[in-house]
């Protein structure tokens, strides 16, 4: 240590003995709050899942109806993340590397689905393709089906879920900036060649986490989803429906291990989406961002 | 930023457009247009019917009483994960995301197993003479666990960016605790306080999944705007679902606008973040 620092230290940084006893009660309310608030309903799911042993929960979770749902949300998963992903990256290609008039505004309307109650997001498509929606008779004389039917629940999961990885994208992307991508463009790379070697390359944790978000969300999607599916068991039932199936039979233990298996899933995503942080490769942002033209 | 050198604008920008219009924007106009359709007679009658404005004033109750618990507890959470370090902070930085991931019909059923009478929190409320399930108490706390993450993602990283300097200089200059607080750490995360309240108080209006099973569903007490819409549905009620989906159309639209308008304002002011 020089000199020069040891002068005392402001009051800010060795706090009084009454500031200390602030600090530890401000401590404990917070920790007492998280524990009353998160962890009790959280190891809630696994006790009522387990109360009746682990026999019954294992029959549980093996019958068709839960593995029927698991097969489909993983199916409505697996459809909508890459679709999703392909709209994030050529979004934020768009948005991040050429200027155009009214970039404030597509920046806007993309997190429109963010803003949007998930029973309105399922109302929309049955104005669209119900029975009575726009396209209903039509629909019906060709015999397709996407109300009460499997592409409705893709389609709710696909807008739910619609602006997470162009959101983890664009904030990235602009702050990178496109010199490495121009310095690969004059050097004669073409555009295909520098997207795979150059700019996948650099965005790929931010991808990452834009599929983690996306991939959780539509894992666990219910309202949205909840309209357009009519509830069909063994047809349109997604593990989350599922759940609310068993619970509204007051087959209260089905429900929570079904439920139990989601809530996995749930943790499963929060560490990875930790381990992605940590590494203080992005940071995580809530608020919604406006990137200035 | 000067004109780019890149390719793929044209594929990249269509692709953008195209994508968003079909999966967003014509499904939203949809039910919009669906009271052009019907005549706005009809559709505004639904929208504003007895039990439909009562489950208005539940839905904007509830979610206003608990967009300010989260203001609340939301800052306390921010402030210590900001500020303090302490054994497992890390731990309990990653639990605070719980609500984002956990799906919305889980957290309904494991709320309403909680506070019901023979949960682990109910069966001490309920000899008190404090009903939490299918009360709009119930519908408060569901709709509170979904939106308080929203203030402490939105208070924490300004709570962080804090520059210790000006507190140190605030101390040298004889402020007290108080002061500090008030003049230097309120003004900096006000914005970032309100914002996040209006998440909160955004997604609880909106909220279906968490709230359904707690609240009972009662029509005129626990009655919540969004099972309303589904309820007509099931009874084909088509101009009445569409009707009141527009009204909460509308509401979230109006909040993400002002959410928007006031970020731009602040980052105006501020002159700085991008």
């Amino acid at each position: 240590m020089s000199v020069g620092h040891n002068l005392p230290t402001p009051s800010i940084l060795r706090p009084s003995a009454k500031q200390k006893v602030g600090r530890g009660v401000l401590i404990v309310l917070a920790l007492l709050f998280l524990a009353i608030f998160l962890v009790l309903p959280l190891v809630t799911v696994f006790v009522e899942a387990f109360s009746e042993g682990w026999k019954i929960y294992r029959n549980s979770i093996q019958q068709a109806d839960v593995l029927f749902a698991l097969r489909l949300t993983c199916l409505v998963t697996g459809i909508a993340v890459p679709l999703n992903v392909i709209f994030g990256i050529a979004a934020s290609w768009a948005i991040t590397r050429f200027d155009f008039h009214g970039k404030t505004l597509l920046i806007t309307l993309i997190d429109i689905p963010l803003a949007v109650s998930p029973v309105v997001a399922g109302m929309m498509y049955v104005e669209v393709f119900g029975l009575h929606g726009w396209l209903g008779p039509w629909m019906l004389a060709h015999n397709l089906h996407v109300i009460f039917a499997i592409p409705g629940i893709v389609l709710a999961t696909v807008f739910v879920t619609f602006p997470f990885v162009a959101r983890e994208l664009i904030p990235f992307m602009q702050a990178q900036g496109s010199d490495e991508e121009e310095a690969a463009t004059a050097l004669g790379a073409n555009g295909w060649s520098i997207f795979w070697r150059v700019t996948l390359p650099n965005i790929k944790w931010a991808l990452l986490y834009g599929i983690i978000l996306t991939a959780a969300r539509a894992i666990g999607e219910f309202g949205a989803v909840s309209v357009v599916s009519g509830h069909i068991r063994g047809q349109t039932t997604t593990l989350p429906l599922q759940v609310e199936i068993f619970y509204n039979e007051y087959n209260f233990t089905a429900a929570f291990a079904a439920a139990s298996l989601l809530t996995l899933a749930a943790l499963l995503t929060l560490v990875i989406k930790k381990v992605i942080e940590w590494s203080s490769v992005i940071h995580y942002r809530i608020e919604a961002e406006i990137i200035e033209p | 930023m000067h004109q780019s050198s890149l390719p793929g604008f044209r594929l990249s920008f269509g692709f953008t457009l195209v994508y968003l219009a079909l999966i967003v924007l014509v499904p939203l106009s949809a039910i919009l247009l669906h009271g052009v359709r019907d005549g706005l007679g009809p559709f505004l009658h639904a929208a504003t019917s007895r039990r439909v404005v009562a489950s208005y004033r539940i839905t904007l109750g509830a979610a206003m009483v608990s967009a300010i618990f989260s203001a609340v507890f939301g800052m306390l959470v921010a402030w210590v994960l900001a500020r303090y370090k302490f054994p497992g902070k890390r731990l309990v930085d990653a639990m605070v995301d719980l609500p984002f991931a956990l799906p919305t019909a889980v957290a309904g059923i494991s709320l309403t197993a909680l506070y019901s009478q023979d949960g682990w929190l109910g069966r001490f409320l309920e000899p008190h003479g404090i009903h939490v399930v299918f009360t709009p108490l119930g519908i408060v706390i569901a709709m509170a666990f979904v939106g308080f993450p929203f203030v402490v993602r939105s208070v924490q990283p300004v709570l962080e960016d804090l520059d210790p300097a000006m507190e140190e200089a605030a101390v040298s200059l004889g402020a007290g605790l108080w002061q500090r607080f008030w003049r230097i750490i309120a003004p900096v995360v006000l914005p970032a306080l309100m914002t996040g309240t209006a998440m909160a108080f955004a997604r609880a209006a909106g909220e279906y999944g968490s709230v359904i099973f707690i609240a009972g569903n009662m029509p005129m007490k626990t009655e919540i705007t969004s099972l309303l819409i589904v309820t007509k549905l099931e009874e084909y009620d088509y101009t009445g679902a569409a009707a009141i989906a527009g009204a909460m159309l509308a509401l979230s639209l109006s909040i993400m606008l002002l959410v928007n308008l006031f970020q731009w304002r602040v980052q105006r002011s501020e002159g700085k973040r991008i």
